[in-house]
């Protein structure tokens, strides 16, 4: 037996898990669901294991096996490591705010488990099947989540605007795919990246070639959700549950970024030149639609996912500048600064959804910027949490959001893109008017009601702190994080 | 290690105010905060103090230098260093910082704790951006201010604080967002580096000159503020509580100032040399424009922050006209105008706290219910239109001096501030402080208590000092201007 194939541990711990949960919850019943969400954590942290294991056994190498249809590479470690922490502290954050609905059902669990392990799957891509393998399995399970609540009209109509859309986009990715693999004859990416070099030349393959990376494009940008594939943001953020906006505005985000770089970087490096100019295009067009409307928003859902939009288009800023005139000395550079600006953006998003997770209870859910009016009175401590959220999202040093946006800045200005880095700061301007209007109705309003806010569990209160103080922390000293995406970035 | 101290000392003890108003039930804990933030104040003003006392004179090179690597993947530093120019400011932040703390002793009442830790944090910051010697280092401080302005601005402020809050985060934002760009563009253009000394050597073509310029322009002429980016200004002093208005005269304001002299004259001398008519002319109306308006308003604080941006606009004049005069007498006068404008700020503020109103119409006679009042307030008066023997002529007169030897002309104009400057000033005192008791509240005043003479003593004093005898002043500055001149003098191109 060829042993290698324990690259991919960390996804059969996570299948095992997933299905073992399944049939235990069968035997569970609802009063001890709690038996559940523990066994959940347990199979997360067995999986970070298996990752940490596998990671160590084979270092910094890639190693590509299941002929070819699967990577294990450091990239991908991080990024399974972020889907993980992802994944656990939404099972955390929204524990409460279930059991109040009578929504903690085992579905919850074991959809969220198997979501994962497409976004496992597409990180670790190594092939065209794999990826949408892993990028169907990933948005099915999140259907199906959006519409766990069945009996709300809203979150319903989210879940079907999500599927209807997010078929069309899986019919757009594979129809590219598809031309991709009739000019090059093979679905394994890095033999796509090898035909593509004696091809890119051709005359006569060439616009075949554009016209392909034009529809896998469309499919990247609509689970990055960038202009103007963007529209089912708003609403499926708005509709759905607030829980499940926390989970479809984190993990998949790191899934979507692993599958730009599979598919641009590790597949279509060669032809860069023409996917860098649809993306700054994108970028530009994101971070000016994302922060213009946010301003008009007066639920913080929609204004939060208005601001996820303006906020990938800040990470195209790093994946658009890593090859310049044809010399790819900078790109590792421009990855890691992309993959940088992706963790932090995760981080902060978990905080804002789980603040809003903190500030719900039962019969309540917060989620208009009035309800955060005078929370500095309510709960000094929390608001302050949230505003260190607001002022990464915003970008102001000293929290992490500054350097992640320095970081893609930065690779943009030397890639000679520096009229898109001041279209971006001025966008961000635009975009600090919306994340103060947050701070100043936490500390500058007197709150409607005086009652201190109700204390969630230990778990809860402890994970969210934390999660606010490594904004900062992270802010203080980004060189460990910002070191280790370029690791990843330079073995891929 | 000294410079690590004054800018960690004020910002560990702002989280420990923090931590116990957060912790021991808020405000019933008030005592306590109060003087855990005291005691961080003063105990980062005594840190500052051997950087003078030990501060070598005679020499141009950065002193007290601290070099840790920080962020490796960028090649930055945490790198401190103060020259003759910085040094003094790191003492002005650190002394002012004291001031503040005890001139809100009994005023603030609700949140205490988070009102100490927003100032302990800021003078902390601002002590950060005037020895950073590392562009993002510089960066981090320079923006990091806004967070607790903005709070302290929105929170502790007038009736229309949120919008005068908002106005100044923007405003402000908007210019250090330019200069990002600008500062990654040197990074990129000097091969990977963000020491500020390094761009000092860089030579760059007139045209990138001239944008890295207005990139800078934008972030340093908001906070100066020039005309016409001011507007934030009287909106964010009227309505910030005095501790507000006196930080922000007295240090954020030098931040603009201190800005030209680290990144635009040595960096970018020949844009400065070709866009020098234009920086004269914007100082000038600042000068005689504004101190024009300054004379009509009604509100005294309003007064203040105009007189404010028009001695401002001194300073920048001084900068560009590049001699010796000039660049020294500015830097005098931001010293001069720290310890004046935090006296007029505090003076309005004992007021506003007898009386709660700023406007002018509503006093009357004050000298004969608060004569030892009268008397101080008449001194720094005196020093805002800058009379001889006070700390605000030693710098007017050197920047004419220095005008005198580019033009008559200029000189001519510039000049002219001694006139603006004596009316708005001492045709406000004459109608809060002479004349009759104008109504039964003023009739009711009580005089200063032991604290309020303590922090207005203390200014006084430093007033009369600077005035006369500025050597101890000009001094310390003298070699970094010299090296600071043969930058400017040198072209790039």
């Amino acid at each position: 037996m060829n042993w290698d194939a324990i690259a991919a541990l960390p996804e059969m711990v996570l299948l095992a898990g997933a299905c073992a949960l399944m049939i235990m919850d069968v035997r569970v019943k609802a009063e001890h669901r709690q038996a559940t969400f523990v066994a959940a954590q347990v199979v997360l942290v067995a999986c970070a294991a298996a990752t940490a294991y596998v990671w160590w056994r084979f270092g910094s190498g890639r190693l590509s096996v299941f002929y070819g249809l699967y990577l294990s590479d450091v990239m991908g470690h991080v990024l399974k490591l972020a889907a993980y922490l992802a994944t656990s502290l939404a099972l955390v954050y929204s524990r409460q705010w279930l059991i109040d609905r009578g929504l903690l059902r085992g579905e919850f669990i074991t959809l969220l488990l198997f979501a994962l392990l497409g976004m496992m799957v597409l990180i670790s891509a190594n092939s065209m099947l794999t990826v949408y393998l892993g990028l169907e399995l990933m948005s099915l399970c999140l259907y199906a989540l959006i519409a766990l609540n069945r009996d709300s009209a809203v979150s319903t109509e989210a879940a079907m605007k999500y599927f209807v859309l997010g078929a069309l986009a899986s019919g757009l990715l594979l129809y590219g795919m598809s031309m991709i693999y009739g000019a090059t004859g093979t679905l394994t990416l890095n033999e796509v990246g090898q035909a593509l070099a004696g091809l890119v030349n051709n005359a006569s393959e060439r616009p075949f070639l554009v016209f392909g990376l034009v529809f896998v494009i469309a499919g990247v940008a609509f689970k990055l959700g960038v202009v103007p594939f963007h529209m089912w943001i708003p609403d499926v953020y708005h509709g759905a549950p607030t829980p499940m906006t926390l989970i479809v505005g984190t993990g998949p985000k790191v899934a979507a970024f692993a599958m730009a770089m599979r598919l641009l970087v590790n597949g279509m490096l060669e032809l860069a030149h023409d996917w860098q100019q649809m993306l700054a295009i994108m970028a530009l067009l994101s971070m000016a639609v994302g922060n213009i409307t946010a301003i008009a928003q007066s639920n913080l859902k929609r204004m939060l996912a208005y601001s996820a939009i303006a906020h990938m288009g800040f990470m195209l800023l790093g994946l658009l500048s890593g090859v310049v005139e044809g010399n790819k000395l900078s790109a590792a550079d421009a990855y890691s600064s992309a993959m940088f600006y992706m963790l932090v953006y995760v981080l902060m998003t978990l905080g804002a959804f789980g603040m809003l997770l903190y500030c719900s209870r039962a019969g309540f859910d917060c989620e208009r910027l009035e309800d955060l009016r005078g929370l500095s009175r309510r709960s000094p401590w929390y608001a302050f949490v949230m505003m260190v959220l607001m002022f990464s999202l915003a970008g102001i040093p000293p929290t992490a959001g500054f350097y992640a946006k320095l970081a893609v800045l930065s690779a943009a200005v030397n890639a000679g893109y520096v009229w898109l880095a001041v279209a971006a700061v001025i966008l961000s301007l635009v975009g600090a008017f919306y994340y103060l209007r947050v701070v100043k109705l936490m500390y500058f309003d007197e709150p409607k009601e005086t009652s201190a806010l109700e204390p969630g569990s230990g778990a809860f209160q402890f994970l969210l702190s934390v999660n606010g103080a490594a904004l900062l922390l992270l802010g203080i000293l980004p060189q460990g994080l910002m070191q280790l995406c370029f690791t990843a970035i330079r073995a891929l | 290690m000294l410079l690590s101290l004054a800018i960690w000392i004020p910002i560990v003890f702002g989280v420990i105010v923090l931590a116990v108003g957060g912790a021991a039930g808020g405000d019933r804990s008030a005592p306590l905060q109060r003087s855990l933030a005291l005691g961080g104040a003063v105990l980062g003003f005594l840190v500052t103090v051997p950087l003078y006392t030990g501060f070598d004179s005679h020499s141009a090179a950065m002193q007290f230098v601290e070099m840790r690597p920080w962020i490796e993947r960028f090649a930055v530093n945490y790198h401190l260093g103060v020259d003759g120019i910085s040094v003094l400011f790191v003492l002005l932040n650190s002394f002012i910082t004291v001031l503040v703390v005890i001139a809100g002793w009994s005023v603030i009442e609700s949140r205490v704790g988070q009102y100490y830790a927003s100032f302990l944090l800021l003078s902390g910051m601002l002590n950060g951006v005037f020895a950073a010697l590392d562009g993002v280092l510089f960066y981090v401080f320079f923006e990091a201010t806004l967070i607790p302005m903005f709070i302290i601005i929105g929170v502790w402020g007038g009736p229309n604080r949120v919008y005068a809050a908002v106005k100044f985060f923007l405003y402000t934002l908007l210019g250090s967002l330019l200069m990002l760009v600008a500062l990654l563009y040197l990074y990129n253009k000097s091969g990977g580096s963000f020491e500020i000394a390094d761009w000092w050597k860089l030579p760059l073509p007139l045209g990138v000159q001239v944008l890295l310029f207005f990139g800078f322009l934008f972030a340093f002429a908001v906070k100066v503020p020039m005309w016409p980016v001011h507007t934030w200004l009287p909106d964010a002093h009227t309505e910030a509580p005095t501790g507000g208005s006196v930080v922000l005269a007295a240090i954020l304001l030098k931040l603009g100032a201190y800005g030209f002299i680290r990144f635009s004259l040595p960096i970018l001398p020949d844009a400065c040399h070709k866009l020098a008519p234009l920086m004269i002319a914007l100082s000038l109306i600042a000068v005689a424009y504004i101190g024009l308006v300054a004379l009509v308003q009604a509100d005294m604080k309003r007064l203040i922050a105009y007189s404010s941006i028009s001695h401002m606009g001194f300073v920048t004049l001084g900068f560009f006209i590049f001699n010796a005069y000039g660049v020294e007498g500015a830097l005098v006068q931001m010293i001069s105008h720290g310890f004046v404008s935090a006296a007029m700020f505090l003076c309005v503020g004992v007021l506003y706290d007898r009386m709660h109103t700023r406007m002018i119409a509503d006093y009357g006679g004050v000298v004969n219910t608060m004569p030892r009042f009268a008397s101080l307030m008449m001194l720094f008066a005196m020093a805002n239109c800058g009379l001889p023997a006070t700390s605000g002529f030693v710098g007017e007169f050197m920047v004419i001096m220095g005008a005198m030897k580019v033009s008559f002309w200029l000189a001519f104009f510039a000049a002219t501030t001694l006139v603006w400057g004596a009316g708005y000033t001492l045709w406000m005192y004459k109608r809060v402080v002479f004349g009759p008791v104008a109504n039964g509240h003023v009739a009711a005043l009580q005089d200063l208590n032991e604290r309020e003479t303590l922090v207005l003593g203390a200014l006084a004093v430093a007033v009369l000092f600077m005035g006369i005898y500025p050597l101890p002043f000009t001094e310390v500055m003298h070699p970094a201007v010299g090296e600071l001149l043969r930058h400017v003098a040198a072209s790039k191109l």
